[in-house]
Parts: C-alpha cells; sequence; structure tokens
C-alpha cells in the first residue's frame, strides 16, 4: 500500500519482553487525516503499540516513522519537538490531580511557549470549549469531575498545543452509553474540523462502527488492516468471534441501521 | 515557514493582510500584535481582514482571527473578512466561531493578611473537626475491644500473629542497631565531660537513668512511628482506594473488627519487647565506651549499674511503652481509614501518620515526665 504522505509508519516491528513475543514482525501504516481503530485481545499488545509508538517503550527490533522522523535515530530534543506534534489520551485521563482543568489544559503551552498568562488563560478556556465542557467545569479540579467530563479535560489538555496525530487509549471505556456516543461524536468532529489523525484503542464496537475510517486487528502479533466491513468478512478465528459474538452483531446491526 | 501580519489604513478603511503559517508556535506575538489593532485602527470605520494568504491554521490561529474579529466589532467597526483557502481552513474558523467563549477570569489573590488569617481559620475549623473524629474512632476502637473480649472466639489470632511478627520481629534489628549506636555515643559525649572532673564512674549513672527512663522507650517509639503508622495507613489506605473497606462492610465484616484491632494489640504487645531490647542494646553499646574507652573494669561497671539502675527505672520507660504503641496505632489506623479515593491521598495520610504520631508521641512523654515528677518516682 503505497502511501506518500503517511503519519505513522511501523515497519517489521518485534517486541519481546523476556520470552514472550508481543510484535512478530509488525507492519502498519497510518494515514494523514483518518481515524484509525486498533483492536486485539486482552494483551495482544495494543497499549504497548501505542507506547512504542509515541516513543516511551524501545522495540526490539524494526523501525517506526512517526511525523515523517525514525524515532530510534532522534536526539532527545528533537524527540521531545516530535512530542509537541502529538497529543494522547491516556485510559484514565492522567490529569494532573494538584491542577485544575484549566491548568491541566495550560501545562503543555507553558512548557513549549513564553506567553503572558492572559494569553494562556484565553488559550485554556478555547480548547475547553473545543472539547465542549462548560465554562464552570475550568476550575474545577479532576476529583471533582464525572468519568465523561475527566476523558473531555483530558482530551482539552492533549490538544492544547494542536497536534497533528492525537492517541486514544480506550476512550469510552467506563462511560455510559450517552456519554460514550457523545464522545465519539466530538473526537469525530475534531478530527474533521482540526484535521487530525487519531489513532485510537477501543473496544467499543458502537465507536468501531460509528467513527473508524479502517481499523487495525493485532492477531498473533501482526496487524490487520481494513475498513471494518472488509475485517468482518476476513476468514480469522479471532475476528469472526470478535464480530460474530452477540455484542458484535448487535453493534454492527446497529450501525447498519444508523448509517 | 512563519506568519505575516501588515495593517494599512486609507482614510475610514484599513486592509488588514494576513499569510504564512498561523500556527500554534506564530500565536505569541501574533496575540500582541492583534490585540493593539482595535487602537492603531481608531477613526477607521470599515475593516477588511484578508486572510486568503494562509497557508495552514490551526485552531490557535482560528481563535486569534475569531478574537480579533470580535473585538473590532466590540469598537464599532464593520468587518469583512476573507477566509484562509486551505482544505478545511474555513470551516475550521466557522467552527471556533460559534464556541461560546466568554472571558477567562483571572482570579486575584487575596491580599496576604487576608490569605494567612483564611489560613489559620481553615486549620482551627479543620484541627476541631478532626479532634471530634479522632474521639469518635476512639470511641469505636474501645466499643469493639469490649465486643471482641466478651467472644474472644471472634478475635483473629492469624492477622494478630501476622502483624505482631510485622510490626514486633520485623523492627529488632533495626530498633536494635539503632539503639546501640545511640548508646555509644551518649557514653561517649558523657564521658568526655565527666572525665574532666575525675567522675568517670558517673557515665555509667547517666547512661543508665537516660536509656532506662527515656531513651530507649523515645527511640523505640519513634523508629515504630516511621516504620509501623507509615505502613498501616498505607496498608489501609490501599484498601479503602481499592473499596475493599466497602466490600467487607456489604459483606458484613466489620473493618475495625478485621484491620484496626489485630494491629492493635499486636502494637501494644510488640512495643514493650522492642522497648526492652533497645533498653538492652543501648546499655551495651555504653559499656563498650565504658569498658575500651574508659577502661573501667567490667566488675566496677556492673556493680555500679546493679546500684543504679533499679527497678523503678526500667518499668518507668517499660510502662510509657503500651501508651505510645496506643498513639501510634490510633494515628496509622484512623489516617489510614480517612484516605480519600485518589492515589494522592494515600502519600499524603502516610506522611501526615509519622509526623501525627511522633509529635503524639513526644507530648505523650512530656506529659509522663510532669506525671511522674510530681509524684515522686
Amino acid at each position: 500500500m503505497a502511501d506518500p504522505d503517511p503519519i505513522i509508519e511501523v515497519r517489521g516491528l518485534v517486541t519481546r519482553f523476556g520470552e514472550r513475543t508481543i510484535h512478530d514482525g509488525l507492519d502498519l501504516t497510518v494515514r494523514r487525516g483518518e481515524v484509525l481503530g486498533l483492536v486485539g485481545g486482552s494483551g495482544s499488545g495494543k497499549s504497548v503499540l501505542m507506547r512504542t509508538i509515541l516513543g516511551l517503550l524501545r522495540p526490539s527490533a524494526g523501525t517506526i516513522r512517526l511525523l515523517g522522523a525514525d524515532l530510534a535515530a532522534l536526539s532527545r530534543e528533537k524527540l521531545v519537538a516530535l512530542r509537541g506534534r502529538t497529543g494522547v489520551l491516556f485510559q484514565d485521563a492522567a490529569l494532573f490531580s494538584t491542577l485544575t482543568v484549566a491548568e491541566n489544559a495550560q501545562v503543555p503551552m507553558r512548557e513549549r511557549f513564553n506567553w503572558p498568562r492572559s494569553l494562556l488563560a484565553e488559550m485554556a478556556c478555547l480548547k475547553i470549549a473545543l472539547v465542549g465542557l462548560p465554562e464552570d467545569a475550568r476550575d474545577k479540579y479532576p476529583s471533582e469531575l464525572s468519568g465523561g467530563m475527566r476523558k473531555r479535560a483530558g482530551l482539552a489538555r492533549s490538544i492544547a498545543i494542536d497536534p497533528e496525530v492525537l492517541f486514544l487509549d480506550e476512550p469510552t471505556a467506563g462511560l455510559d452509553p450517552i456519554a460514550a456516543a457523545a464522545f465519539d461524536e466530538l473526537i469525530l468532529q475534531l478530527s474533521r474540523t482540526l484535521g487530525l489523525t487519531v489513532v485510537m484503542i477501543t473496544h467499543d464496537l458502537d465507536s468501531l462502527m460509528r467513527i473508524t475510517d479502517r481499523v487495525a486487528a493485532l492477531i498473533n502479533g501482526k496487524a490487520v488492516v481494513a475498513p471494518i466491513d472488509e475485517l468482518r468478512r476476513l476468514d480469522d478465528p479471532w475476528l469472526r468471534q470478535y464480530f460474530g459474538g452477540p455484542r458484535g452483531r448487535a453493534a454492527l446491526e446497529a450501525g447498519h441501521l444508523a448509517g | 515557514m512563519s506568519a505575516t501580519l501588515k495593517a494599512e489604513r486609507q482614510g475610514d478603511q484599513a486592509v488588514v493582510t494576513g499569510a504564512g503559517t498561523w500556527l500554534v508556535d506564530q500565536v505569541g506575538w501574533l496575540a500582541v500584535r492583534l490585540r493593539r489593532l482595535p487602537v492603531r485602527l481608531a477613526g477607521v470605520r470599515r475593516v477588511s481582514l484578508d486572510l486568503g494568504g494562509i497557508e495552514r491554521l490551526d485552531t490557535s490561529g482560528a481563535w486569534l482571527i475569531a478574537r480579533t474579529e470580535r473585538r473590532l466589532q466590540a469598537a464599532g467597526l464593520e468587518v469583512t473578512t476573507a477566509p484562509p483557502q486551505g482544505p478545511g481552513d474555513a470551516d475550521l474558523l466557522q467552527h471556533v466561531r460559534s464556541l461560546p467563549m466568554a472571558h477567562p477570569r483571572l482570579a486575584q489573590p487575596p491580599g496576604a493578611v487576608v490569605a494567612l488569617l483564611g489560613r489559620i481559620g481553615r486549620a482551627m475549623e479543620e484541627a476541631g473537626r478532626l479532634a471530634v473524629a479522632l474521639l469518635g474512632f476512639f470511641g469505636a476502637i474501645f466499643l469493639r475491644t469490649v465486643a471482641a473480649l466478651a467472644r474472644p472466639r471472634q478475635i483473629r489470632w492469624t492477622a494478630l500473629a501476622h502483624h505482631v511478627e510485622q510490626t514486633g520481629l520485623g523492627a529488632v534489628g533495626i530498633t536494635a542497631l539503632l539503639s546501640f549506636l545511640i548508646g555509644l555515643v551518649m557514653a561517649w559525649q558523657g564521658a568526655t565531660q565527666l572525665v574532666r572532673f575525675g567522675a568517670d564512674i558517673f557515665t555509667v549513672d547517666l547512661l543508665a537513668i537516660a536509656v532506662l527512663r527515656e531513651l530507649g522507650v523515645l527511640l523505640t517509639a519513634i523508629i515504630v512511628a516511621g516504620r509501623t503508622a507509615s505502613a498501616f495507613t498505607a496498608q489501609i489506605g490501599a484498601m479503602v482506594l481499592n473499596e475493599e473497606i466497602d466490600a467487607m462492610r456489604v459483606i458484613g465484616i466489620d473493618p475495625i473488627d478485621t484491620l484496626v484491632l489485630p494491629r492493635f494489640f499486636a502494637l501494644l504487645l510488640a512495643m514493650p519487647i522492642l522497648t526492652f531490647i533497645a533498653d538492652a542494646s543501648a546499655l551495651l553499646g555504653g559499656a563498650m565506651v565504658v569498658l575500651f574507652e574508659l577502661n573501667i573494669p567490667w566488675v566496677q561497671m556492673v556493680g555500679r549499674f546493679g546500684e543504679v539502675a533499679t527497678l523503678t527505672h526500667l518499668l518507668v520507660g517499660l510502662v510509657k511503652a503500651p501508651v505510645f504503641a496506643f498513639a501510634i496505632a490510633l494515628i496509622g489506623c484512623w489516617n489510614g481509614l480517612r484516605v480519600e479515593r485518589n492515589a494522592e491521598s494515600v502519600g499524603r495520610m502516610t506522611t501526615q501518620s509519622v509526623v501525627a504520631s511522633i509529635f503524639l508521641v513526644i507530648v505523650v512523654d512530656a506529659v509522663f515526665s510532669i506525671l511522674f515528677v510530681r509524684l515522686g518516682i
């Protein structure tokens, strides 16, 4: 699959923890502007893959190009600069618990730019408005927020300095169906209006149906990438169980009715 | 690649031209320039923002454009915008314009005096609330102890034994070593002073009385406070965090019976033994100095020690051990149960346990000192 301008290019990735091989020659290309879902059974290495692409873990073998730069060849400074162009929403939002929502959103800006206080405050307001949080959430602490609001606040921080690619680790896990659907809409809207590339780990079949352009399934240490409709027709035992189970069928039917 | 900004005026009309990459890293200086725009364009009635030359735009840049439009309109100007031409840029700008954006409130910090008074007031209120809560916890422990003694078969002997091992046996090494060293240092310091008066032998008096009455038990209490109060808080706190306490309650297990009482009585048992070990080690350390540095024969030293070290001195020290143990276990367990459901709280409470239990131990020790003096013991 030739792609002139891939955001992420993983080639022949091997990850081993001791005796256990997690990724065994994994290839993955993420195109600019797409929403890519990442699925796989427990322990199939979804989070490990995300951490490896972010440079938080070193691969045992293989190359990773993030935004055109080879991660292994980067100096510390270059890697820090590259991180400024990526945003991450961790599973439990990983908000700094001693800071308010607005202060959390300001952290990446403070770290990179020498802006006056008023501009920092205004930009934090913008990001908070972008993720659809109400005004009075700005001065609240993470412990005072509901799960859905915490995720939105985490999202505000991860898009604080306008990244080109956004990584989401189970963004809808732990949310009620209404909040989860609203969060899906938000991600879709952000990816469209901001031109964001989104890589999303999820177990939420409704999210996969609703907002992904393509889905990468991690099976036996390799990635099978295709739009979801093609993926469910593939003859693989894990995929058959995944999409053929009662939950999978329900989500697919709902998706087709809605679409 | 960077952004450019130009403003030209002709009579009552003005053209503001923006071009280049209006991205987040350019926002700093653009914001300053654009903020001054309404002032610079004073007297102008119509402004056209020509942004067709903007090649790349992100939310930060779009927000700047929206903010500038809003400000110029607020200043009574007529604004027309030629939006950026990049794919999706016009939509992005439209989206950012549509966001509800109130001006952020920059909270004014209160004056220093007011802030200080506020902190004192809050601390007092908190202290009062905590004192009542601690008293309540004390009462709960008392009631559950009575209930447990009424039905001794329900006492969790296994847990009790486990905690005696953890808090007592586990602390023997460190307590003995530190006491030995402190005894050594004490004797050394005392001896250098007493030698000058030819009163070498009184080093034994100094050591025996100081160690038996105060140092042994105080040292043990401080080690145990650092080691065990923190452990109690962290153990119980982690269980609170994991909703284990709630799980116990719904199953019908009283967390005070299962978690607090075994720790309490384990420490009550272990502390006097540890204190005795600390006394012995400190005296041994002192004896090293007396024997090898002062060259006092051991028969003379032991004789002198026998005269000075009465049972009263030993008991004055030992009787404090269970009281200190009580204070340490009370603070440790109570802070554990007070942990809130966030990870930071465990750390904060653990630190607080150590500080508060050492504080309480020293206060109680002072009360004992006054008491013993008054009683003439």
